[in-house]
C-alpha cells in the first residue's frame, strides 16, 4: 500500500478488512423464535447485526463470534455453533 | 509603504505574527519568551487582534493545541524556549510525522541543569532531529521578517512542517531596534489565507494518525526528509519574494559576509552574527583573509550553499553555542559529515562558544581566528573541539 | 438475504477494527457516535480504541479524528475547539474518547487545563481499569485489589492497594457543568446521556465503564452481564451531576454482594485463593457500601 501525505486515510476503510476470520464459533437466528426487539442490532461491538424488512440478519463477513448477541437475547433466538471450516 | 517604529524585540515578533492574520495562538510564559506572548495578549484585549489564545497550562498543550487548530485549517502560533521547547519535543516530532504546519518562536536559552535563563543555542538544536524547519535570526528586523515568511514556508503545499523561528533570548527579545513594518495589505498579498491539503472536515471525514507496521514506516519518515530537501529551494523562493516587497535581503539560507578569497571562514547562528560581521571587517582592514557564512537555515541544513561560500577556503571555523554531550557540536558535526571525503575540503574546526550567555566578544573571535590561523599553517586539524573561554581555574 | 452495502458504509464507526472479542469500547463508541451524529470531530489518544480502529489503511472513522499522543487528547481537543470558533463553526462539536491510562493518568494535567479554561469538549473517558492495550498495566483507574501487570498478585502481593482516582469529583470540582457515569450494560442510557451532554456547551465528562474480556479474564459474551453486575453491587455507580448538583441516580434494585462481581473476573480471582484475600474481599465491599452511600444508590422503601 502506497503512503500518503501524514499518514491521512478516509474512514471506514476498515471494512477492507473481514474479522469473520476471527470466529471460531458462530451466532445463527433462530427466526421463528426471533422477537425482532432489537437487542442483537444494539449488543454488537462490530456492529455486524443487521436488520432488513424487520429481519435480523449476521454479518459474518465482520462478526467475530463473540457470543454477546446470544447471551443477551431476550426470547434465546440465537444459538452458537461451531464455526465449520 | 512601510513604517518604522523602535521596539523591543518580543514586540516586532508581536506585530509579525498579528500581520499573519494567526487564527488560533497558545500561550504558556517561560523567561524569556514570556514578552511575546505578553504583548499579543495585550493586543487581543485592546481589540486590535482578533484570534482564539487559549491559556494552556504547559508548553506540552501549548503545541498541543495548536497541532490540533492546524488540524482543523487554523492557521497557529506558539512560543517558548529552553525547558519549554523540550517539553514540547514529543508533540514536534508527532506533528512533524503528520504535515501539520505551523509556527513556533524559539526563544533561545540554555537548558537545565544547572537551571540558567542565560542565552545559548542547546534548546533548538536539541529539536534538530525532530522535522521541524528552524531558522536563526541575527536582529529585529530580521526576526519581523522571518516571522512572515515563516508561515508560508510551513504551509507551503510541499513543506508542510512546523517552522521554528529561533532568537537569541534577551539579547533580541528584550532590547530595543529599529524595525521597518510591511503594511497589513502587502502581508496580505504575501501570505493568503491558510489552505490545508488534509483537515479535520464533517464533509469530508478523514482519519489523522493512524499507526504504521514496518512496512511503511520508513517510508513515511523518508517523506519528511524529501519535504526538507524540497524546502531549500522553496526557502530561497519565499525569502526572495518577501526580498522583493520589502527591499530587504536577508540571504536565504545562508548569508555568505566577505567570504570572497578567504583563507579562513567562520560559521555562526543567532545574534552573535552581529558581532562577527564587525570582527571580519576589522580582520579585512588588517589584510587579513577572514570571512563569514551565517547559517539562517540550520534545518534542513543547507550545505549545497554553505560549500559554494566555502569551497577555497582553506579552515572553517564552526561558532557554536551548542555541544552534543560525548561527541562534538551540532553544526560542526553536520558540516564534518557533509565534507567527508571531499578531496578540496576545508579542515574544519569546532568551536564551543557562548554558552550560558558566556558573552561572545570581539575578543573571543580573535581567539578563534588565532586558533584557526595555526591550524592553516600546520595543515593539522584539531583532534577535539575548542571550548572558547573556558575558564580551566574554576574546574575542579 | 444480503447485507446492504450502503449500511456499511454509512456506519460512523465502520466494522473490520481489531477490536476484542465482546470488547466494550467498541460497543460504547457506536452508540457515542449514533447519539452525536456525523457533525463530531473526534480526538483519541493512544489507547486500545486508537490501536484497533486506525491500523494505517483501515480506519473505522465515519467522522473526522485525530490521533496526535498519548497524554495530549484534551489539549488538542482544546485546539480543534478554538480553530472551530475562529472559524465560526457552529455546528461542529469536539470529542475526546480516551482511555483510563490517558484520562487518569499521563493526560490529567492536560484534562484539569481543559477543564479550567471552560473549553467547549465533551470528554468520553472509557474506562477499563489498565493500560489494556499494552498487556493490562495499573493505571489510576485500576480498581483496588485487582491483579495488573505492574502491580501483580503474588506470594507477598494482593493486586493494587490504592484507592480508585475519582476522576468524576475531580471533573466537578473543576466546576464542569455536566459530569455522568455510564455503561456499556445499559446503552440506551448511554446514547441519552451522550445526546444530552451535546446539548450543552462547555466542558462536559462522561466516564464510561466498558468492560475488557481480555483484561479482566470473562468470557466475552458476558461483557454487558458483567458491566451489570458491577453495577448492582455498587462498585460502579451510575449518575448525573449538573452544576455540581446530583441530578440522576441508577438505583440499584437488588443490591448483590461484591463477590459476585470479583470471582467472575480472572483478574480478582487470587483473591479467592487463600485466607489472605477475605480480609480484601470485606474491604471491597466496604468500598462498595460506601459507593451505595455517598450516592444514595439503594431505593429506599417508604418504611426507613
Amino acid at each position: 500500500m502506497n503512503i500518503t501525505l501524514g499518514t491521512v486515510v478516509k474512514g471506514g476503510t476498515s471494512l477492507d478488512y473481514k474479522t469473520g476470520s476471527w470466529r471460531d464459533q458462530r451466532p445463527v437466528i433462530h427466526e421463528d423464535l426471533c422477537k425482532a426487539c432489537g437487542q442483537c442490532e444494539m449488543v454488537c461491538p462490530d456492529s455486524a447485526v443487521y436488520v432488513v424488512d424487520e429481519v435480523y440478519i449476521i454479518d459474518y463477513d465482520y462478526c467475530k463470534g463473540c457470543g454477546l448477541c446470544a447471551y443477551e437475547c431476550p426470547p434465546d433466538a440465537i444459538e452458537m455453533v461451531p464455526e465449520e471450516k | 509603504m512601510s513604517h518604522i517604529q523602535v521596539v523591543e524585540g518580543s514586540e516586532a515578533v508581536a506585530l509579525a505574527v498579528k500581520a499573519c492574520r494567526p487564527q488560533v495562538i497558545s500561550a504558556y510564559p517561560i523567561s524569556p519568551q514570556t514578552h511575546i506572548v505578553e504583548w499579543l495578549a495585550k493586543m487581543i484585549a485592546d481589540g486590535e487582534l482578533e484570534t482564539e489564545y487559549i491559556r494552556v497550562e504547559s508548553e506540552f498543550s501549548a503545541a498541543s493545541a495548536i497541532s490540533g487548530a492546524s488540524a482543523t485549517a487554523s492557521r497557529s502560533y506558539t512560543a517558548s524556549s529552553s525547558q519549554g521547547l523540550l517539553l514540547m519535543t514529543e508533540v514536534l516530532y508527532a506533528s512533524a510525522g503528520l504535515r501539520l504546519p505551523f509556527v513556533i518562536t524559539g526563544v533561545n536559552r540554555a537548558l537545565s541543569a544547572p537551571i540558567s535563563i542565560q542565552v545559548d543555542h542547546q534548546d533548538t538544536i536539541s529539536l534538530r532531529d525532530s522535522g521541524v524547519i528552524q531558522f536563526y535570526v541575527e536582529s529585529s528586523q530580521e526576526v519581523y521578517d522571518t516571522h512572515i515568511a515563516a508561515f508560508k514556508i510551513a504551509e507551503d503545499h510541499g513543506i508542510l512542517l512546523p517552522v521554528m523561528v529561533c532568537m537569541d533570548g534577551w539579547i533580541l527579545t528584550h532590547s530595543y531596534e529599529q524595525v521597518s513594518f510591511m503594511e497589513q495589505e502587502e502581508v496580505d498579498s504575501f501570505l493568503p489565507p491558510f489552505q490545508p491539503v488534509n483537515f479535520l472536515d464533517v464533509n469530508d471525514p478523514k482519519t489523522l494518525g493512524s499507526y504504521a507496521e514496518d512496512d511503511v514506516l520508513m517510508e513515511f519518515k523518508y517523506a519528511i526528509h524529501e519535504a526538507m530537501q524540497y524546502a531549500k529551494g522553496r526557502i530561497k523562493e519565499i525569502f526572495s519574494e518577501l526580498a522583493m516587497v520589502t527591499g530587504r535581503d536577508h540571504g536565504g539560507l545562508i548569508e555568505a559576509y566577505r567570504t570572497e578569497g578567504a583563507e579562513i571562514i567562520l560559521t555562526a547562528m543567532g545574534s552573535m552574527v552581529g558581532t562577527v560581521k564587525v570582527a571580519v571587517d576589522e580582520f579585512r582592514s588588517e589584510g587579513k583573509k577572514v570571512g563569514l557564512v551565517k547559517i539562517r537555515c540550520y534545518r534542513p541544513f543547507p550545505f549545497e550553499d554553505i560549500w559554494n561560500a566555502i569551497r577555497g577556503a582553506k579552515v572553517v571555523a564552526v561558532m557554536e553555542a551548542d555541544f552534543s554531550m560525548g561527541s562534538e557540536g551540532a553544526v560542526g558535526m553536520d558540516l564534518k559529515a557533509k565534507l567527508c571525503g571531499r578531496p578540496d575540503a576545508p579542515l574544519v574546526i569546532d568551536f564551543i562558544t557562548g554558552l550560558g550567555g558566556r558573552e561572545v566578544n570581539k575578543g573571543t573571535i580573535a581567539v578563534i581566528v588565532q586558533k584557526a590561523e595555526e591550524v592553516l599553517n600546520s595543515g593539522l586539524p584539531l583532534p577535539e573541539p575548542c571550548w572558547v573561554d573556558l575558564n580551566p581555574a574554576i574546574l575542579q | 438475504m444480503s447485507i446492504p452495502q450502503i449500511a456499511r458504509h454509512e456506519a460512523l464507526f465502520t466494522s473490520g477494527h481489531r477490536a476484542c472479542h465482546g470488547c466494550g469500547i467498541a460497543l460504547a463508541v457506536r452508540h457515542i457516535l449514533k447519539a452525536t451524529g456525523k457533525n463530531v470531530i473526534v480526538v483519541t489518544p493512544t489507547g486500545c480504541l486508537e490501536t484497533f480502529s486506525s491500523p494505517y489503511g483501515y480506519s473505522s472513522w465515519g467522522v473526522p479524528w485525530i490521533h496526535h499522543l498519548f497524554e495530549n487528547g484534551p489539549s488538542v481537543a482544546s485546539g480543534v475547539a478554538a480553530a472551530l470558533k475562529a472559524q465560526k463553526q457552529d455546528s461542529v462539536r469536539v470529542l475526546v474518547i480516551a482511555g483510563d491510562g490517558s484520562t487518569f493518568d499521563i493526560g490529567f494535567g492536560a484534562i484539569s487545563g481543559m477543564l479550567e479554561r471552560g473549553d467547549d469538549v465533551l470528554y468520553i473517558c472509557t474506562d477499563n481499569g489498565a493500560y489494556m492495550n499494552t498487556g493490562g498495566q495499573r493505571s489510576g483507574a485500576s480498581p483496588t485489589y485487582s491483579s495488573t501487570t505492574t502491580d501483580p498478585a503474588g506470594k507477598e502481593s494482593l493486586g493494587k492497594t490504592q484507592m480508585m482516582k475519582d476522576l468524576p469529583a475531580i471533573v466537578a470540582a473543576h466546576g464542569a457543568p455536566y459530569v455522568a457515569t455510564a455503561s456499556v450494560a445499559f446503552l440506551k442510557d448511554l446514547q441519552k446521556k451522550v445526546k444530552k451532554a451535546m446539548k450543552s456547551r462547555g466542558p462536559r465528562y462522561l466516564q464510561i465503564d466498558t468492560p475488557c474480556p481480555s483484561g479482566w479474564g470473562f468470557p466475552p459474551e458476558r461483557t454487558l452481564e458483567i458491566g451489570r453486575i458491577g453495577i448492582d453491587c455498587g462498585l460502579v455507580p451510575i449518575f448525573e451531576m449538573e452544576n455540581g448538583k446530583i441530578t440522576s441516580i441508577r438505583k440499584i434494585k437488588k443490591k448483590i454482594p461484591v463477590t459476585d462481581y470479583l470471582k467472575a473476573q480472572a483478574r480478582f480471582r487470587h483473591l479467592f485463593a487463600d485466607k489472605r484475600g477475605q480480609a480484601e474481599i470485606a474491604n471491597i465491599q466496604a468500598i462498595a457500601d460506601r459507593s451505595i452511600e455517598n450516592y444514595d444508590l439503594i431505593r429506599r422503601s417508604s418504611k426507613e
